[in-house]
């Protein structure tokens, strides 16, 4: 394979999102854990759930600031890197990210000022209101962001106009609510929900491990597991919805996943394989046969095979195949330790170190690698096209040179590397430090000592100071 | 009456594109400043005036990128592959400046404090020297065949280009020193009055430069504000003469405020310096509108289609309007001089 842009593009496309799927899929998450967690201290006046706050949105900070700058990175890829892509489907997309900006990412940015810095200035309510602003700016963002994607998975009500090619939308309703888009986004809601929790669970057990556990890491387990065992299964719904559609309306990427090459009116469920792209087989297949019709219900007449696709309108198969079969692993991992949690969690052990804990530390990152390895398999799944059926990936690329492309893509992995590197050590060392060292209230005004360093400054004469708030 | 969904949305976008650069431009300018900290106590003072706010001033810089993709795809796809080493310079700058800002508080051993606090000072010099290469380069035009850019990867780096990087970063340590007066007390704010003078001082020959040199650029700018080898147009320069003059009288009275030390509000400067900035911009807008892409693309020619720009003016009528309120809210919740307690250091 040649190194040329548009390969080049490709994979500075897929560095760039596959890290920044991250973060917006952790944040989601952890910003409604926090509301939660904020609106049972208001509710309940327990002093753990206040804990839990303080404790975890010092981990929000962080990762909120690695989420936008990727994410501002992002923005800008259709344009530099796809910018033929960026003029045919500018008329029909654009609204959607425009929106995104306008009604998501505005009430994010700005509410977290107040949700890290507001506490001395508004009340407990207000404060809580801005939590769940936050956390709510995350879910709309969600929403616009898998309503685009969507709908280059599964263009609809649109049309070419017939002098530049280009794509303008004639049915915008249809365009948002694009057939893969409702089945897409409560996967991807529920992924990140799912993620989090996983990362929870992970540092409430090395906390229990190391000894440091306290009743916020108890709390922080149970919630944890309560969500998975919840949630888990639900998710396995929602994928399963996903991949119906998909059978629908995109058969290459399923047969991909699925790794069928002949089309049969019943076909197996593939658990083991190699797929072989240049002989068009399995290697060392293990499978169930006969399952489709269980797995799925609405198909009639023949499954498709790999081998009914022209061999350019195939994506890679041995990606998507293995991406979905991690993805799934990933999954059940993270539902059995659910449900063990919630065992222990009733067995009232979730704070004696045991295999469980063992277990659940390296299980904080399958929630990443199911993120992950499901985008992979969505996204390369709908190779070779960018709007899939009609605009090809080699047709979408920008007119930069090889050179520029490779020397962007150099810069992004270090600086990636330097940036999220540096990012997860700090976020782990608060993740698993424990309660101990934490304030148990939210900070207070201090009046500053005269004499401090930083001048002769009368507070006498600083603004009217709003009442410090009663610490509940 | 029939909406020019064009004309609006540009409109719309350089807005946009002004706010962002008044806003994260103060913050960029204040991450240059913090080269220039005496010692840490002061650096986390600078930051911690900007620390509730700077996430949202960056989000006008997204606002103005996917304003410009969503509402003139074309124009979109043809500056940014001209423009890609500015703009992946700015993004990379960016992730430096956004991640230090919360990295520069969490890092423990001394090294990696001095790294991070490095990362902030060269992200933000970096980040404002880049969008000054970007702003040159949009101004000095790209080349185009048919519907892409057709020029060479080093286009962008003339001359002109350099000198409005420049110009673009002494600007911004302008407001960025201009909100530290109003934001602080004592040393600090004495020391941001001295920093916000030189770059005053500064930014005046920058601009007279920049607007001269863009004259310059091409006849078509040339003329438009009357001049022509040969003679003047009074009848175009004087009715565009409050721009320049605008300018001008912003830089005196700024520089009056901060040289004679009159008992002016701390808010003064920073006012006369988004004076200055206006004027620039305004300028600018006179001498490039309608094209979108220079000399090559206008708005109406790089615009979406009416449908697409028609949703999005529904959105933008609705939520601009409430992000411009809770924007201030936000703004006037955290008004008032920066307290050093107030600065979480974790």
């Amino acid at each position: 394979m040649e190194l040329d842009a548009l390969i080049l593009s490709r994979l500075q496309f897929a560095f760039v999102v596959s890290f920044h799927i991250l973060f917006p899929a952790f944040t989601i998450g952890l910003a409604a854990f926090l509301a939660v967690c904020e609106g049972l201290w208001l509710w309940t006046k327990r002093d753990v759930f206040k804990r839990l706050y303080l404790h975890w949105i010092k981990i929000f900070a962080l990762a909120f600031a690695m989420g936008v700058v990727s994410g501002v990175v992002m923005s800008y890829q259709f344009g530099t890197n796809w910018s033929v892509f960026s003029d045919k489907a500018g008329s029909v997309i654009g609204p959607l990210l425009g929106y995104e900006v306008l009604t998501a990412f505005f009430l994010e940015a700005t509410f977290l000022g107040v949700m890290l810095f507001g506490w001395k200035r508004v009340g407990n309510k207000l404060h809580f209101i801005a939590t769940c602003a936050v956390a709510f700016g995350t879910t709309i963002s969600a929403f616009w962001i898998l309503s685009a994607n969507s709908w280059m998975q599964t263009p609809v009500g649109f049309a070419t106009d017939p002098e530049t090619g280009n794509f303008y939308a004639t049915d915008w309703w249809a365009v948002i609510f694009n057939p893969s888009f409702p089945s897409r986004y409560v996967h991807m809601m529920l992924a990140a929900f799912i993620t989090t929790a996983a990362v929870v669970m992970a540092a409430g057990a090395w906390q229990v491990i190391r000894k440091h556990s306290s009743e916020p890491t108890r709390w922080q387990i149970r919630m944890a597991a309560g969500t998975l065992t919840l949630l888990m299964p639900l998710q396995i719904w929602a994928g399963h919805w996903s991949g119906e559609v998909a059978h629908e309306y995109q058969p290459a990427k399923v047969a991909a996943m699925e790794g069928w090459w002949e089309t049969r009116d019943v076909q197996g469920t593939t658990l083991f394989a190699i797929p072989d792209e240049e002989n068009e087989r399995n290697i060392a297949e293990l499978t169930i046969p006969g399952t489709s019709p269980y797995l799925f219900a609405g198909a009639e007449g023949p499954l498709k095979g790999l081998k009914d696709f022209a061999e350019e309108d195939r994506p890679p198969v041995f990606i998507v195949f293995w991406a979905f079969r991690i993805m799934v692993g990933a999954g059940l991992g993270m539902l059995l330790l659910g449900i063990w949690g919630a065992v222990l969690w009733w067995r009232n052990r979730i704070d004696k170190p045991g295999v469980f804990h063992m277990l659940a530390v390296p299980g904080g990152a399958l929630g990443f690698i199911a993120v992950l390895t499901g985008w992979i398999s969505a996204e390369v799944g709908r190779q070779p096209y960018t709007v899939y059926g009609f605009l090809r990936t080699e047709d979408s690329v920008a007119p930069v040179t090889t050179g520029q492309v490779a020397t962007s893509l150099l810069i992004f992995m270090i600086v990636y590397a330097i940036v999220f590197t540096a990012g997860t050590v700090y976020m782990a060392r608060i993740a698993t430090r424990g309660f101990g060292d934490d304030p148990t209230d939210p900070p207070e005004r201090e009046h500053r000592a005269p004499g401090s360093p930083l001048g002769s400054v009368d507070d006498k004469a600083e603004m009217p100071t709003p009442d410090p708030k009663p610490a509940e | 009456m029939e909406l020019d969904l064009p004309l609006i949305w540009s409109f719309l976008i350089a807005t946009a594109v002004m706010l962002y650069v008044l806003l994260d431009g103060m913050d960029l300018g204040i991450g240059i400043l913090t080269g220039l900290a005496k010692d840490d106590d002061e650096r986390n003072l600078m930051t911690a005036t900007i620390e509730p706010v700077w996430d949202g001033n960056e989000t006008w810089l997204i606002l103005g990128g996917g304003g410009l993709f969503a509402a003139f795809p074309l124009a979109y796809a043809i500056l940014m592959p001209a423009l890609y080493l500015p703009v992946l310079l700015m993004l990379a700058a960016l992730i430096f400046r956004g991640v230090a800002f919360e990295f520069r508080h969490k890092a423990v051993r001394k090294p990696t404090r001095l790294f991070w606090n490095g990362a902030f000072f060269g992200g933000s010099l970096a980040a404002a020297l880049a969008q000054g290469l970007i702003l040159g380069g949009f101004i000095q035009g790209v080349t185009v065949e048919g519907r892409s850019f057709a020029g060479g990867p080093l286009d962008w780096l003339t001359p002109f280009s350099l000198l409005v990087a420049v110009s673009v970063a002494i600007g911004y340590v302008l407001l960025g020193a201009c909100w530290l007066i109003l934001k602080t007390e004592g040393e600090v704010q004495k020391r941001a009055r001295k920093r916000a003078l030189m770059a005053l001082i500064a930014v005046g020959v920058c601009f007279a430069a920049v607007s001269l040199a863009t004259l310059s650029i091409d006849p078509r700018v040339t003329e438009r504000w009357g001049f022509s080898m040969a003679h003047m147009e009074l009848g175009k320069l004087l009715p565009l003469s409050p721009i320049p003059i605008f300018g001008l009288v912003m830089v005196i009275l700024a520089a009056r405020d901060l040289m004679l030390h009159v008992h002016a509000p701390d808010w003064r400067p920073y006012l006369f310096s988004v004076g200055i900035f206006l004027s620039g911009f305004l300028g600018l807008a006179v001498s490039l509108f309608p094209n979108l892409v220079p000399f090559e693309v206008t708005v109406w020619e790089a615009a979406a289609r009416d449908n697409a720009l028609g949703l999005m003016l529904v959105g933008a009528a609705i939520m601009l309007p409430v992000i411009l309120i809770y924007t201030a809210y936000v703004y006037s919740l955290f008004w008032g001089k920066v307290d050093p307690e107030e600065a979480y250091h974790d």
